[in-house]
Parts: C-alpha cells; sequence; structure tokens
C-alpha cells in the first residue's frame, strides 16, 4: 500500500525537512518502492538465523578511562552559526503560548 | 497519602551517573558542576562528522556492578542502538542509547517490606544543557546550548509499576542510592543531578486490576519533592476521576516555588524514536567470567546488612531497616557499637536524633555521648545538648560536660547528704508521704531538682524513698 501524504508529512518533520507543494506525492512514491522492496525482503523465511545488528564479525572493544585532552570552548564554538558567551545560540524551541 | 477506594500504582525510571573519570564514548573528563559552557567537549560529543564512538570500560563495568547488586539477568551480547530525535541538545540528532538488548533485565529491590521488580538497566548518554532566553511580548527566544553534559555516561533503571505510594517511591530512591553508595557505581548525590528520578503514576479503584492513564513526572530534585510531587499528583489524579473528567497521558513537570505539578506541553511530534542498531558500534560480548568477578568482588549490600544488624545486635526489624536503608548511619551504629556503645541506645539515638536532623556526628562524638547517658552520667536532654555542640564545635563531649557542669552527682554520700537537706526543708511533704499519700513524692523530688539539678534523678529518687521509709 502506498504512503498517504500525511505519513510523508510525518517523516519529513521527524527529519526536519520542508517540504514543497507537489513534493508529497513524489515522495510518496519513491518511498513506497522502498517499503515495496523491504516487503519482498520480508518473504523470506529467516526463523533459522538470529538476527543481525552488524555485518562486520567484530565485537567491540571498551576504552580505558582515562581522560584525553578536550576542544577548548573557542575551538568547540569555531563552526558555530552563532555563539554568545560561550554557548552556542538557537533558535527558540520553547512553545510559544 | 492513603486514598479510601483507590490503589496508587507507582514505576520508576531513574538515571544514574555512573562514577567515571571520562564520557561514555569519548575520552572528555567530566565537567565540573561549575566549569565553563562547552570546555569539556571533542569531536565526538559535538556530533561532528567522521568520529567515532569508543565504549567507556569503568561506566560498563559500573552498571554490570548495579545490575548484579539488583540480582538482574545479564546476557552475552548486548548492543547499543540510536533513538532519533531532533533537539538542540543533542548534537547528534540521535541518543546512544539500548532498546530491545539491554546491559541486563528482570532483576529485584527490596525496600522495607515490599520487593520491587527492576525491569532492565541498561546504559545511554546524557544530553546538554539547554538555557533560553526573551519575552514573550517580543517573541524574540533564543536557546543557548552547553554541550558539557552531552555524552555523560547514564545508566537508567527502570523498576516495575511495584509501588504503591509516595512514601514506598521516596523509600525506593533512598534505597537506590545506598545500593549504588555500597557497590561504588555511583555518588548517586540528587542535587547534583547524579540521580534523577522520574516516577509514572497512576490510580485505580481497589480490587480492579486494569492499570489507570498515567502521568509522567520530571524535574524532581531531591528525595523530598520525589514524595511531595507523588503525593500532588495522585491527589490530582483522584480528584479528576471522582469529579467525572479523565486523566490525560502526559508528561508534568514539578514546580518546587508553587508545590504542584504542570503539564509540560510538547510540540506533537509524537515520540516516534525511530530505534535502529547504532553502526559505529560492534555488539558488546559480556564475559561471564568478568561478571563473575564483580559478583564476587560486591561488599556487603544493604539488604545483607540490615539482615545482620538483626542478628548480630539483636536489633529489632524496624530498627535495622532504617539504619540499613542509609550506610552513613549503618557505618555510624556499628562504630558507635565498636567504640564501646550499647546497641540498643546506639541504635536508639541514631533513629531518633541522627537520622531526622541535618548533620552527622562522627563516630566518637555519638559512642561518647551515648555512653554518657547510657551510664547515668548526663541525662538524655543534656546528651542532645552536648551532641549538638560537639557536632558544631568539634569539641569532645566529656569537655563539654565539665564545661557545662552536666555530670551528674552519682555519688552515694554526696545524694544522701542533698536528700536529707530536701527533707529538712519539705518537711510537710515528708510527713504527708510518710502518712501514705504517695504523690507527696513529686513535691520532693521538684525541690531536689530545684536545689542539684544534676543529681542523677533514679539515684536520688532511691535514696528519698529509703531515708522516708
Ligand atoms: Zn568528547
Amino acid at each position: 500500500m502506498p504512503l498517504s501524504r500525511d505519513q510523508v508529512r510525518h517523516v519529513a518533520l521527524l527529519a526536519r525537512l520542508g517540504l514543497e507543494q507537489g513534493d508529497e506525492d513524489f515522495y510518496a512514491e519513491q518511498l513506497s518502492g522502498i517499503l515495496r522492496h523491504i516487503d519482498r525482503l520480508q518473504e523470506l523465511n529467516t526463523d533459522a538465523i538470529p538476527p543481525t545488528a552488524q555485518v562486520v564479525e567484530v565485537a567491540a572493544t571498551l576504552r580505558e578511562d582515562v581522560p584525553r585532552p578536550c576542544l577548548t570552548q573557542e575551538e568547540a564554538l569555531a563552526n558555530a552559526p552563532a555563539a554568545v558567551d560561550g554557548f552556542f545560540r538557537v533558535p527558540s524551541i520553547q512553545e510559544e503560548a | 497519602m492513603r486514598a479510601v477506594g483507590w490503589e496508587v500504582v507507582i514505576g520508576m525510571e531513574v538515571h544514574v551517573q555512573p562514577t567515571t573519570r571520562t564520557k561514555m564514548f569519548c575520552g572528555c573528563a567530566i565537567a565540573p558542576l561549575n566549569a565553563p559552557p562547552n570546555s569539556h567537549t571533542c569531536p565526538v560529543c559535538l556530533g561532528l562528522p567522521g568520529v567515532l564512538p569508543v565504549i567507556n570500560k569503568a561506566a560498563v563495568e559500573a552498571c554490570l556492578k548495579t545490575a548484579v547488586a539488583l540480582n538482574c539477568e545479564i546476557p552475552r551480547h548486548t548492543k547499543f542502538d540510536r533513538k532519533n530525535y531532533m533537539y538542540p541538545d543533542l548534537p547528534k540528532g540521535y541518543q546512544i542509547s539500548q532498546y530491545d538488548l539491554p546491559m541486563s533485565h528482570d532483576g529485584h529491590l527490596e525496600v522495607g517490606e515490599r520487593r520491587v521488580r527492576i525491569r532492565r538497566v541498561h546504559l545511554e548518554e546524557d544530553t546538554g544543557k539547554l538555557v533560553h532566553a526573551g519575552d514573550r511580548l517580543h517573541k524574540a527566544w533564543e536557546s543557548f546550548v552547553d554541550l558539557n553534559r552531552a555524552g555523560v555516561p547514564l545508566m537508567e533503571i527502570v523498576s516495575e509499576p511495584d509501588i504503591r505510594s509516595a512514601e514506598e517511591a521516596r523509600d525506593y530512591a533512598v534505597a537506590l542510592r545506598t545500593l549504588l553508595r555500597t557497590v561504588g557505581a555511583s555518588e548517586a548525590d540528587m542535587e547534583k543531578g547524579q540521580l534523577r528520578a522520574e516516577p509514572n503514576i497512576s490510580v485505580r479503584r481497589t480490587g480492579t486490576t486494569e492499570l489507570g492513564v498515567k502521568t509522567e513526572l520530571k524535574n524532581i530534585n531531591s528525595f523530598r519533592n520525589l514524595y511531595r510531587a507523588i503525593d500532588f499528583e495522585v491527589k490530582r489524579q483522584i480528584e479528576a476521576l471522582e469529579s467525572g473528567h479523565d486523566v490525560v497521558q502526559e508528561t508534568r513537570g514539578w514546580s518546587d516555588a508553587e508545590q504542584r505539578t504542570f503539564s509540560q506541553r510538547t510540540k506533537e511530534f509524537a515520540e516516534d524514536y525511530r530505534y535502529f542498531p547504532e553502526p559505529d558500534l560492534p555488539p558488546l560480548e559480556l564475559d561471564p567470567a568478568w561478571i563473575e568477578e564483580l559478583r564476587r568482588a560486591l561488599p556487603e549490600l544493604p539488604e545483607a546488612r540490615r539482615v545482620r544488624l538483626v542478628s548480630q545486635y539483636a536489633l529489632p526489624l524496624h530498627d535495622a531497616s532504617l539504619i540499613a536503608a542509609e550506610r552513613e548511619l549503618a557505618d555510624l551504629f556499628e562504630g558507635a557499637v565498636r567504640a564501646g556503645a550499647d546497641a540498643k541506645p546506639a541504635a536508639n539515638w541514631i533513629i531518633g536524633e541522627v537520622a531526622p536532623g541535618g548533620s552527622v556526628p562522627t563516630i566518637n562524638q555519638l559512642a561518647d555521648v551515648v555512653k554518657l547517658v547510657t551510664s547515668g552520667s548526663i541525662t538524655r536532654d543534656q546528651g542532645r545538648e552536648v551532641l549538638a555542640e560537639s557536632i558544631r564545635s568539634q569539641r569532645s563531649a566529656g569537655e563539654l560536660v565539665a564545661e557545662r557542669g552536666f555530670a551528674q552527682v552519682s555519688d552515694e554520700s554526696e545524694l544522701e547528704a542533698i536528700v536529707r537537706e530536701v527533707i529538712a526543708t519539705n518537711a510537710k511533704a515528708a510527713a504527708d508521704y510518710q502518712a501514705g499519700k504517695k504523690q507527696a513524692l513529686g513535691a520532693l523530688m521538684a525541690d531536689l531538682k530545684k536545689k542539684a539539678p544534676n543529681a542523677n534523678p533514679k539515684m536520688a529518687n532511691e535514696i528519698l524513698q529509703k531515708l522516708l521509709q
């Protein structure tokens, strides 16, 4: 079943993507194609295969708890679009009443 | 509160910062509370492209110790997942957490008489801190971001909804803190944000089994407020339901200033975290030999200590529970007994004087006062005063007793002289007593107290009765 326009808008919102007029139908078709492909994969019987979270055959290594030098505040903020008093400055994320 | 006809159902989500020197996935040192903003970051915790996380062994170890102490099952394999959401305190756009294969699951913690089941204990990373500025009128809102805390390790301890009152919820959090400190997993200081408790609360009619609609409480920064916030929320829900309204499933904050909970409406990008396995971290194999080693190295846990306080010192279970609930109190108790104080009086002093008060005495301060009172050298009231003063001034109890002239007169001949004087000046009361008016003894004792406030009252009373026979 193809994705609805509402579902496309919801996915776009979650990913913080702006959609233009008419984009919904375009992406609905593309995303539905991907889902159809996944549906085909689902037809395979994988009962005997353990779930795979990683395709690389290594286990994670652990790091000793030893501090390493941090960036300075200036370095940390160097690429920020806006900074003030050592903070990153971002547009409001608070609710407007 | 006990609301007639209603049952309160509480589950707890507790975030704990394990004691580590560095962050969860990078070598940045944990910033002190007063560090300048963004002074403890690196490309990994800033979420810059092209970097890879590496798991902090000490955080895993703290989580495993906690899991073992909470009687959890620990699987052979565990993995990390991405929890995706957009918020400026989260520079990567996702939090590395654990979804379907947590570090541990299915344990329990004994809290007083109740066993609270633990659903899971897993590891994740903290977010940055946001400061908001601007005013409503001009809509000049902006937010300031400090990423010192971004990537700090957190253990999330999730209980089953087994808690039945605000009091039990507070006791659960205290018991958890004691356990974490005992095993050395965390300092768990609530005021420093090292332990954050988020209760979810619902109520249902007594006798029904279906869960009611729940609310989740946030921004609680002390055990006292944990109790108050839940108490308020329970009353609010019952009032709503009894007046025919619904409880709305939502997150509510606690306002310390107003002593009430309030709705924290968020934009309706409803929780849709699209968890998927963290591709930057291979699965983690947990070696059973390592876990066995951690299990063997665990110190005596609070529950075991409670049992031992009963068997070794013959304390009533109630006293042992109160004392074992906080490691500081239990250490004080056992230390004072080793320093020569009798067990039951030492327990009484800790429960009656130390636990409710703010400042905790040293072992010797407490032991000295308990010994002085038990031997009858000073009265209980004087003991209270001496204890408070020796905590304040760090001077010895003996010195303070001498300075204040508190030392009770327990010398028999000295007491007899005082008693004879009392009888002489109160001849009528003495005669009344001898004539069978037993309450006349009160007047005599009162005068004795006035003449010789330091007289050992028990001994003086005995001598008085003997001389009037
Ligand atoms: Zn870092």
